[in-house]
């Protein structure tokens, strides 16, 4: 475990050396934001009946997706599709580690990373000055911090998933395009999963990716209430399981029929 | 004992096979047709225990998949190998944590951070205890002359002060087998030199197995007291480098310069390989004169500035054995 978190620290302390880029990807986020409350603000005043869902917390769930945006995987890894694609990955193989879960700790990083830099300077500006909600009491925000963490674990499962494949796609361009709006939109950060038509909401029930921000963004914001926690935290935990299962199955026949590139 | 016991290994690849241009293109989109390469074709051979073997062979002939097999990282078609009395791709995570790899043309270190870093993520992975770790760090360190880098993020390092912190990195857990795949690729003759003492130093002092694959003869001419050459898979000869000269040519070669640049050297048994105004080089077979007989010869009929002999180039032997191969 000790090996882990080392990694899993080492990897955030890399993934920190761009400040500029932190700082730029702030104020893109920022400007996102302000552009899609706007649109929702439109929406919200020419609708002719009761949403699902208030304008209020319609914007607190934006500025949440703003903030938590990283840890939806919609963006490749580019170290980790370098490592395939180079070779570099024969190191990692060459290490006493278990794979699976030394690709985990390097995911888990990478979703973390960029979060840590943006989430909280985005609350102290949002929060009294571009209408971010607070939660309701203690126990929302509570149950917010604890989904969010299982949260991690689940989006750091699928980000595994989505590396493996490029055991098989060598040049990663496929998914590189496909990925981005099918992550995105499952997971509520173009449109919050409440606002979407009635017939999706069952696949969206059952699927894993509300698991990442939708719901803990609820709990947060009280819209799921908090006698539904375990409800949210079983889902979450299944998949976890589910996807790290799918995840150790398709990595040992990966490791079986890859050719390590060069040298 | 043996220390690396390697037994009939096979390795073959399914490689994707597309046809010229672009139609060859679109037709490998619906139907690929795959072709087997035989990376490895029956190889054997044992190394033992402090040993330093070097294995050679052109490019392609699979000396990087031996030591990908041998170090756990690929599982080969068929065969048999040990190391340490392990299945490298048995038990991968007890056999990995024994041995030590540098891949000369990948890196290991973390870009963008320190090396120091690198290494303390090192000491986690292996689990390395403390004082075993303390005293491992500072004797690499000294030896290899890097402390002054440990601070210095990896990707401003160039590429000899790079190598020598691959191979810190790689003893750091203190393996009895090392194995290296093309160490000096790239590196200048400084660093060159600096590499190969302290490979040799290592097998000696700390007795380590080393495997070393490279193309550079001085390599192996240098710091390996066996060699190993492969060629398209197959095992082409295993022994001394005396062995290889004497299976190629045992030939000798003596450098002779004139006083007189327009004078002619004609000798019996010589060859002249080439001229350079007042300087020859013959080469002459030793079953046919002696060299003490030739050097008499040239000295009474010619004023001679300097002479030296010596054997046919390690690197002109290999390049005239892999060309026989190829035959």
């Amino acid at each position: 475990m000790k090996s882990y978190l080392a990694l899993v620290k080492i990897r955030i302390q890399s993934l920190l050396q761009y400040r500029a880029a932190a700082i730029a990807g702030f104020g893109t986020q920022l400007f996102w934001g302000f552009i899609r409350i706007m649109i929702f603000q439109a929406f919200y005043l020419s609708a002719n009946h009761a949403m699902p869902m208030s304008s209020q917390d319609a914007i607190t769930y934006i500025w949440l997706g703003q903030a938590f945006l990283f840890f939806v995987p919609w963006n490749i890894d580019r170290e980790m599709f370098l490592t395939i694609r180079t070779g570099n990955v024969a190191y990692e193989l060459a290490r006493p580690l278990d794979c699976y879960w030394y690709w985990f700790a390097k995911a888990f990083s990478f979703r973390t990373a960029p979060v840590l830099l943006r989430a909280l300077p985005l609350f102290i500006l949002t929060i009294p000055f571009f209408g971010m909600g607070i939660p309701p009491d203690i126990f929302c925000l509570l149950a917010f911090l604890l989904t969010l963490f299982t949260a991690v674990l689940l989006s750091s499962a699928l980000t595994v998933l989505i590396n493996i494949s490029l055991f098989w796609t060598i040049s990663g361009e496929g998914i590189y395009r496909l990925l981005p709006s099918f992550m995105m939109m499952l997971s509520g950060l173009i449109v919050p999963l409440p606002l979407m038509p009635e017939w999706i909401q069952i696949f969206i029930r059952i699927l894993p990716f509300r698991g990442i921000i939708d719901s803990p963004f609820r709990l947060y914001m009280g819209h799921i209430p908090f006698a539904a926690l375990p409800e949210v935290l079983l889902h979450q935990v299944i998949w976890i399981f589910l996807i790290i299962l799918i995840g150790r199955f398709l990595l040992s026949r990966g490791i079986k029929r890859i050719i390590i590139q060069g040298g | 004992m043996s220390h690396i016991i390697v037994e009939n290994l096979k390795k073959e690849f399914s490689i994707p096979k597309r046809e010229k241009g672009f139609k060859g293109a679109l037709k490998s989109i619906i139907m690929r047709k795959h072709e087997n390469l035989k990376a490895l074709d029956g190889i054997s051979f044992s190394i033992k225990r402090g040993e330093l073997v070097g294995y050679i062979g052109p490019n392609g002939a699979g000396k990087s998949t031996t030591v990908k097999i041998l170090s756990g990282i690929l599982l080969p078609s068929s065969g048999n190998c040990m190391v340490n009395g392990i299945i490298p791709w048995k038990e991968r995570i007890r056999h990995v944590s024994r041995i030590g790899v540098v891949f000369g043309q990948k890196t290991q270190l973390w870009w963008d951070l320190p090396v120091i870093e690198s290494f303390n993520l090192l000491k986690d992975i292996y689990r390395i205890e403390k004082a075993i770790y303390h005293q491992s760090f500072e004797e690499l360190c000294t030896i290899l002359e890097i402390t002054h880098l440990l601070k210095t993020p990896v990707r401003l390092l160039s590429l000899g002060q790079r190598m020598r912190c691959e191979l810190a990195a790689s003893l750091l857990h203190r393996p009895d087998i090392l194995f290296l795949d093309e160490p000096t690729i790239g590196l200048d003759a400084v660093s060159k030199l600096a590499v190969r003492k302290f490979i040799k130093d290592i097998n000696t002092q700390r007795n380590v197995t080393v495997l070393l694959t490279t193309h550079n003869m001085d390599d192996i001419e240098a710091i390996c007291n066996r060699i190993i050459v492969i060629n398209k898979g197959k095992l082409f000869m295993d022994g001394t480098l005396g062995d290889l000269r004497n299976r190629i040519t045992d030939d000798r070669r003596l450098i002779v310069d004139l006083a007189d640049p327009n004078d002619r050297i004609k000798e019996d048994y010589v060859r002249i390989i080439s001229r350079n105004g007042g300087r020859f080089v013959l080469e002459f077979k030793p079953s046919d004169i002696s060299a003490a007989d030739l050097i008499k010869n040239i000295t009474t009929n010619h004023t001679i500035v300097d002479l030296f002999l010596e054997s046919t180039p390690v690197e002109e032997i290999v390049a005239q054995l892999y060309k026989e191969n190829e035959r």
